[in-house]
């Protein structure tokens, strides 16, 4: 099955709320996806900031001690205040440089690692067992920020592992996440793998997201990129795509997969049942629908 | 307001009076079940302990599954609010009513009775329905009257794709527009629509509309509690191309 939940707030006056919101939401999607969960969250204070690259690891423990860790940085990204944090069973990397510079840094100090995150504004997490505790683990309760998305995984397509938890985040701020399954991936993946792609999991849905930023790095707008995921993906899926300023959803032209939608001037929110919409503030008054198979579409704050 | 000692149910087992002097009050003569105290499996074996006449209303439903299941009395239960998956599914008597939306399989496998919804259902509403009606004042999603055997479904807005695939018996009566693949495989159920069909499903044919039928879509859009003009409406049925029809069996359907 899968589970999604995602938040859009237009009315800052609700950032403060974003991680209580987000994890009523996930809450009521929990039984969709026991196996392992993911989050990312947008403009988090403590977690992000503007003009600051941050990178998202995989894991709480990378090997090393965080002031080896943040020694190792500073010797190589001189004056870019590099800093290291461990949240729940993520470690969260930033420095003032552009993102490229600071994933070359990581990948020299921890080529072990596995970067499930990038970007100035987004921080994602992601780890194995019960989508409320992980949620707990990394504090999400308490966390500000502007956008939120959620994934809880049954899988079906790669194992049970963190890395194959959603979000996947392969480009600044982008995350996807996926309920369904694509059935072509390996075709897919092997293409984009000739034109230089790497990949770090076994996983379909890392697969879309990889395509994804392929087609915006070629000049796509996320609709685009989207409508092109489409005509080049089989299977079935409701998909969530995030970027810094922006959500988006798609369903498959069958639409197997649920997915709702929750409008208000406050927020948009997407969750695959409407259970998980009940709890929002002013959701009686909110304009409810069903996306329809096939469309894209897109909110941008 | 008066909690319920359950003095219809007084005979069953301590259990269930329990559970519904706990979760119950009764008000104007409805009995009230507000689901933010109460067990969806309260309601349901409440319900299921019910007798012809009562009224209930349900509260808080949040979009919680599988409410109002299996109701075998000739009961009015109201639920205030969005319901969850497969609402008033197995429904054999009496009459649901979803002042909101409702999710996934909507009265599905419905025998007999009434279920109305009066803004959006999901996908599948009404599946394998075999009897009874199902009224969706807004739009029903993907599959509505999948497999239906008998059920009559009236629809206020549009219809997803495939929906009435393989439709044994009964209505379909949309006021708005079809999704793509109408009436697939279709045998003996009836379709009527007033808007644009985006295409019909193999063995999905336009038919005409005799006096017959616009005697038939007058009496369900009246059961229905909908105004609009029956000729106004074209009518889909099965080509019969696909399967083996045969007349000795036209009485079945």
């Amino acid at each position: 099955m899968c589970g999604i939940a995602a938040l859009q707030l237009r009315n800052p006056s609700l950032h403060p709320q974003m991680g209580s919101l987000l994890s009523s939401m996930l809450c009521q999607i929990v039984d969709r996806g026991p196996d392992s969960a993911g989050l990312a969250v947008y403009d988090t204070p403590g977690l992000v900031s503007e003009g600051t690259a941050t990178l998202s690891l995989l894991g709480k423990d990378q090997g090393l001690p965080v002031t080896d860790i943040t020694a190792a940085l500073a010797a190589l990204l001189p004056s870019a205040a590099a800093a290291v944090k461990v949240v729940g069973d993520t470690t969260l990397v930033s420095a003032a440089v552009g993102t490229g510079l600071l994933v070359k840094a990581v990948s020299e100090t921890l080529p072990q690692a596995t970067i499930i995150g990038r970007g100035e504004h987004v921080a994602v997490m992601k780890s194995v067992g019960h989508p409320m505790e992980i949620a707990a683990e990394h504090g999400l309760e308490a966390m500000s920020g502007s956008q939120g998305l959620s994934h809880t995984r049954m899988a079906t397509e790669s194992a049970v592992t963190a890395g194959g938890s959603h979000p996947f985040s392969v480009a600044d701020d982008l995350c996807l996440v996926h309920n369904g399954s694509f059935s072509n991936h390996a075709t897919i993946r092997r293409n984009l793998v000739r034109d230089g792609v790497v990949f770090d999991s076994d996983n379909d849905t890392e697969v879309g997201a990889r395509y994804i930023a392929s087609r915006l790095q070629q000049g796509d707008d996320l609709e685009t990129a989207l409508t092109n995921l489409g005509k080049v993906f089989d299977g079935f899926y409701t998909l969530v795509v995030t970027t810094a300023d922006s959500m988006a959803v798609v369903r498959d032209p069958i639409a197997c997969k649920p997915a709702i939608i929750a409008e208000t001037d406050d927020y948009v929110a997407m969750a695959s049942e409407y259970r998980a919409l009940a709890a929002l503030p002013g959701i009686e008054t909110a304009r409810i629908f069903e996306p329809e198979p096939g469309k894209v579409y897109t909110w941008s704050l | 307001m008066v909690t319920l000692t359950a003095p219809e149910t007084a005979h069953t087992s301590t259990a269930t009076a329990g559970t519904a002097s706990a979760g119950a009050t009764l008000i104007d003569g409805a009995t009230l079940i507000d689901l933010a105290g109460s067990s969806v499996r309260d309601l349901n074996q409440a319900l299921h302990q019910a007798t012809d006449g009562q009224a209930w209303t349900v509260k808080t439903p949040g979009g919680k599954h599988s409410l109002a299941v299996g109701i075998d009395a000739d009961i009015d239960v109201t639920i205030d609010g969005h319901a969850g998956y497969y609402a008033a599914g197995m429904h054999q008597k009496g009459e649901v009513t979803i002042n909101g939306n409702a999710g996934v399989g909507l009265a599905e496998n419905i025998m007999s009775g009434k279920v109305h919804v009066t803004g959006d259902a999901s996908q599948s509403a009404a599946a394998t329905g075999h009897g009874g009606l199902v009224v969706i004042d807004g739009n029903a999603g993907a599959r509505c009257g999948i497999s239906m055997k008998g059920v009559d479904i009236v629809v206020g807005g549009n219809i997803g794709h495939m929906s009435a695939f393989m439709a044994q018996a009964g209505r379909l009566v949309v006021c708005g527009h079809a999704g793509e693949a109408l009436g697939d495989s279709i045998y003996e159920a009836r379709i009527y629509v007033r808007g644009t069909v985006a295409s019909l499903g193999a063995d999905c044919i336009e038919k005409p509309m005799t006096a017959e039928h616009l005697d038939e879509l007058a009496g369900l859009l009246a059961a229905a509690g909908r105004t609009e003009d029956p000729a106004d409406f074209r009518r889909y049925g099965s080509a019969r191309n696909l399967y083996h029809f045969s007349v000795h069996n036209s009485t079945s359907y």
